[in-house]
């Protein structure tokens, strides 16, 4: 089964979403998604300085399977994208949560963090694709 | 639910993520289909593939037959047990099916075609076969295994036991009956191996006896990429009833000597021939960062000349690699539509890889 943090918030389009200190927020695929696609072999970052809002594709996940895009879970500004994923896709399958993570947006509005899904709700959310 | 293999047990006790493949419940992978495929590369990994389907046709004019029914001519055969690649062609000169077929005696043969085309092939070989005589005996009663990497024939041995002795001198693409199975030195992967056809009740024997001789077990996804690097074609992908064999990178098992031999399709393949072949496959090496696609578009001077039939990622060669259809004329270089990007790719002949070395 896939693991899923209780301290993270989570998308549709299966993001998960880290509010750092700062007020930055880190964006990775869940492990979820990572299981569906299966092993990554290429991974397109955002370039940083570019503005970008909610749903806007930003990344590129590609698998030996498919491809996948990666969406903007809020409206901001890339601040920092994970440049080692160029040379290795592969951490984003071995950690997800962790070294894995894809690129950093500064949110416009602080408060667009709140509105995303808490594990329990992605959780839920599924169990109900799987049935 | 699809249909099971007799393995079905085995691959869900071993972790094995299953997919949908012709109707079949098969292994996708147990884990990471990478590591799969440097497994068959590096030493030895092992394949259910118990969904193909094995028909053993018989009688006195079989020879006589199979030399109407295939491109390739069995006349090749000339000893017991030797295989031999055919396309199996519609009177159009379109492929019905690939397949390899072993000459077992001079009245006995056997095929092995796809599971996706297996009422079609079956339909069109009972139909052909009427006014020759032949019968047909479906062996579902057999499993099959494909054992394949540089180290899969000695760990085979090791896990067959006193019965190795009598495959221990089998040539590249023949097949031996020992003790109730049936043992070919083919595959699907540009490595070595073996292809063990055996009763269904005996496949999980096998399995286990392979496995503790330290064979992995390997899925259908790190079958693909391993095909699609030794220049393997698959059937419905890169090939169907709608090109000939000449637009498919299989010119090479079209049999035209002896000139009097008519075989199905001949008639139309040598009219093409002579019009001259306007389409053909080649292998793509993509030489930016991205995946090619099947159906992804290959565009040559600005314009749409080519369709991708099979792209994947190459983890031999650490880039993306595909066949594609394009005008008999390209060069050396085309462009890939990757994701709304024209990527640059190069144009080189399959295979990719062969003997777990990379030759392009």
């Amino acid at each position: 089964m896939s693991n899923i943090p209780q301290e993270l918030r989570y998308t549709k389009s299966h993001e998960w979403v880290k509010l750092e200190d700062d007020g930055t927020l880190t964006i990775g695929i869940t492990d979820h998604a990572q299981q569906l696609l299966g092993d990554l072999v290429f991974v397109e970052v955002p370039e940083e300085g570019v503005s970008i809002g909610e749903g806007d594709d930003c990344a590129v996940v590609e698998s030996v399977k498919a491809a996948s895009d990666v969406y903007a879970p809020v409206t901001g500004e890339i601040v920092a994208s994970n440049e080692a994923l160029a040379d290795a896709p592969e951490i984003i399958n071995q950690d997800p949560y962790g070294d894995g993570w894809i690129f950093k947006i500064k949110p416009d509005d602080s408060n667009d963090y709140n509105s995303l899904m808490d594990a329990d709700a992605y959780a839920e959310m599924i169990a109900e694709e799987e049935n | 639910m699809g249909k099971r293999t007799p393995l079905y047990d085995m691959h869900i006790a071993q972790g094995a993520k299953m997919v949908d493949f012709g109707g079949w419940d098969m292994p996708l992978n147990y884990g990471s289909q990478i590591e799969e495929h440097h497994q068959v590369r590096k030493d030895a990994g092992m394949f259910d593939v118990s969904h193909m389907t094995i028909v053993d046709l018989g009688g006195e004019r079989v020879r006589e037959f199979l030399r109407y029914l295939l491109a390739n001519d069995v006349a090749r055969l000339k000893e017991p047990g030797k295989a031999l690649y055919s396309c199996m062609l519609n009177q159009e000169g379109g492929v019905i099916d690939d397949l390899i077929v072993y000459g077992l005696t001079d009245t006995l043969f056997r095929m092995v075609v796809n599971a996706s085309t297996r009422d079609k092939d079956l339909h069109w070989i009972e139909k052909q076969a009427v006014p020759y005589g032949v019968t047909l005996r479906l062996r579902d009663d057999f499993t099959m295994i494909a054992v394949q990497g540089p180290k899969a024939r000695q760990k085979t041995h090791k896990a067959l036991g006193e019965l190795a002795d009598a495959v221990e001198d089998l040539g590249v693409f023949y097949m031996r009956e020992v003790g109730g199975m049936a043992i070919a030195r083919t595959g699907y992967t540009g490595e070595d191996g073996y292809e063990i056809m055996l009763a269904k009740e005996k496949a999980s024997t096998l399995w286990s006896r392979l496995l503790e001789a330290e064979v992995k077990p390997c899925g259908l996804g790190a079958r693909d990429t391993l095909r699609l690097e030794a220049g393997m074609n698959l059937y419905g992908a890169d090939m169907d009833e709608s090109v000939t064999p000449l637009e498919s990178g299989l010119a090479w098992t079209v049999a035209w000597e002896p000139a009097e031999r008519d075989f199905i399709g001949r008639e139309a393949l040598q009219r093409q021939r002579e019009r001259g072949v306007k389409n053909k496959l080649v292998g793509l090496v993509l030489e930016e960062k991205g995946v090619l696609r099947n159906h992804q578009k290959v565009y040559v001077n600005g314009l749409v000349a080519g369709e991708i039939t099979s792209g994947s990622f190459s983890p031999t060669l650490g880039k993306s690699i595909a066949f594609a259809r394009v005008p008999a004329t390209i060069g050396t270089q085309c462009k890939v539509e990757v994701r709304n990007k024209l990527l640059s790719a190069r144009v080189v002949k399959p295979p990719f890889v062969r003997n777990g070395k990379a030759c392009i």
